[in-house]
């Protein structure tokens, strides 16, 4: 079965329709990319599958055991964070609370699995330093490092490379990329680049003005009139 | 100093002196521990506008005549503590207009009923009292002593054992919904935290100085701390410090209370960016 089944949803808010007719899987071990225009409906799908707000219609299904507080999120920064006081530990940790007890300490376990996450996204070296004081691609690092915390499974990840520079855009992609392909986590990822998601991702969903434009394999949206036209469009920019 | 030692002592002989020492101390400790959180959160005005909605229930609790008053602040309190502070991000008013709002409205209100109903002969000096806390801390009774030494250690209890969820929804409540984290418990927790807090410190420093006690505890921390943890102690200490600090002074020049206590940490806050300026964040 799969990992997430999304069957005929309709989304969007105080009953006002985003998007509908969405039905999509994502199996163990996938790299699903969902481009669309502003406004499409990307980011009420990401706080739907998160269940922050409920589908107005359909539904979502979740197999392989996987459960609801076990998708590990990247959201895209807040206003409060840019004058947080806390070290990178800290908010690393913080990750590990759906999967820990009651009172004031984080277990040696949880600190330990902690560590190893920001050993394996090469910021352990920031353990001790403040959130707020570092660079864009570091904070998204640590918020990453954060979402492994929560996940062995599946990462939601919303716009992971907004704000960043051009190389801190591709060390990005490149280490969510070692993610999906070498720690076999499944990765869901919001994005208006569809340059990158041609090139990283395994499966594309092209959500269009309320309704879906394109499912299914990268290879076979590469090979589609919408998905050349788009890439096309977008070479052209750059 | 010879002297300044004499009056001390002096003074610690009588009980209330003593009781206000207690309290003043207890109840920094305990409003310092939310600061950081409600500065984060932008709600620095909370305690303003909360305090002044206890000055309206005040008020209505006089006029009813009421022997114990604080049957009917603290649950009003509590009430418009969740209002402003559970209700989230969806508000049609949102949070500093919602807390302008209730701050301004509650204070006429509350000065309106008192001069509608007089029942005291000096309602100018009682307003001043309740807005001020000149003397309230000086006249403490040993019920509401126990009540406060009770009321803070349940603040401090709460905030130990919910410490990393506190940090957790302050820091990102998005995340922390998104991984099963319960965040509208937890918000409603502090705000019902927040209340009794101010009901507590209204006794101290009176309604109008409350945000002080609150915020520039949590501010002058972050001026020089990094983490969340050493920021939450260092203002605990600071408050401290600062309270016992501000009440002795205000024996010893018989000066009001709650603004001898500001006063010192508000010295306390531009010493802490002096600190911060030359460590240049390097603690």
């Amino acid at each position: 079965m799969a990992l997430l089944t999304c069957q005929d949803l309709a989304l969007g808010y105080e009953g006002k329709k985003v998007v509908e007719n969405l039905s999509f899987s994502v199996d163990s071990g996938d790299y699903l990319c969902v481009v669309g225009e502003n406004g499409s409906g990307k980011s009420t799908l990401i706080k739907t599958l998160l269940k922050l707000m409920p589908p107005i219609k359909g539904q979502i299904l979740t197999g392989d055991g996987l459960k609801q507080n076990e998708i590990g999120y990247l959201p895209q920064q807040t206003e409060v964070q840019k004058d947080f006081p806390a070290s990178v530990k800290e908010v690393v940790l913080s990750g590990c609370l759906n999967r820990s007890g009651l009172g004031p300490f984080y277990s040696s376990g949880e600190k330990k699995l902690a560590l190893a996450n920001m050993e394996k996204l090469g910021i352990t070296n920031l353990a001790k330093r403040c959130y707020r004081e570092l660079s864009g691609g570091q904070q998204q690092r640590v918020l990453l490092a954060r979402a492994l915390c929560a996940t062995h499974k599946l990462l939601l990840l919303d716009e992971p490379v907004a704000g960043l520079d051009p190389k801190a855009t591709a060390d990005m992609y490149q280490l969510i990329e070692k993610l999906n392909a070498a720690d076999g986590i499944t990765v869901i990822m919001i994005s208006h680049d569809i340059g990158a998601a041609a090139r990283y991702a395994s499966h594309i969903l092209h959500i269009g003005h309320q309704k879906p434009l394109f499912y299914g394999r990268k290879t076979d949206y590469t090979a589609s009139e919408l998905g050349r036209a788009f890439c096309l469009a977008k070479g052209d920019e750059a | 100093m010879q002297i300044m030692i004499e009056k001390l002592s002096l003074y610690f002989q009588f009980p209330f002196v003593r009781y206000a020492l207690i309290v003043g101390v207890l109840i920094s400790l305990s409003s310092s521990l939310l600061g950081v959180t409600l500065v984060l959160k932008r709600f620095s005005f909370i305690g303003d506008g909360l305090s002044h909605v206890a000055f309206g229930a005040i008020a209505i609790a006089t006029i009813l005549n009421l022997s114990n008053n604080m049957v009917l602040v603290v649950p009003i309190t509590v009430l418009c503590g969740i209002l402003l502070l559970a209700t989230g991000q969806h508000t049609k008013i949102k949070g500093d207009a919602a807390v302008a709002m209730l701050s301004v409205g509650s204070l006429a209100i509350g000065y309106l009923l008192l001069n509608l109903f007089s029942v005291s002969a000096n309602l100018a000096g009682d307003v001043c009292a309740t807005l001020f806390g000149s003397t309230a801390i000086l006249t403490l009774t040993m019920t509401e002593v126990w009540l406060c030494i009770g009321m803070s250690l349940l603040v401090i209890a709460v905030f130990l054992l919910f410490y990393r969820q506190i940090f957790a929804v302050t820091f990102d409540e998005t995340f922390a919904k998104a991984t099963g984290t319960k965040a509208n418990i937890y918000n409603l927790l502090i705000a019902v935290i927040i209340s009794v807090i101010i009901v507590l410190a209204m006794n101290l420093v009176g309604s109008l100085l409350i945000s002080a006690l609150v915020i520039c505890p949590a501010l002058s921390a972050m001026r020089v701390f990094k983490s969340f943890k050493s920021v939450i102690l260092c203002s605990v200490v600071i408050s401290v410090v600062c309270t016992a600090l501000g009440i002795l002074l205000a024996i010893l020049i018989s000066t009001p209370v709650g603004a001898t206590i500001v006063t010192v940490d508000i010295i306390t806050f531009g010493l802490f960016s002096l600190l911060g300026r030359m460590t240049g964040g390097k603690i």
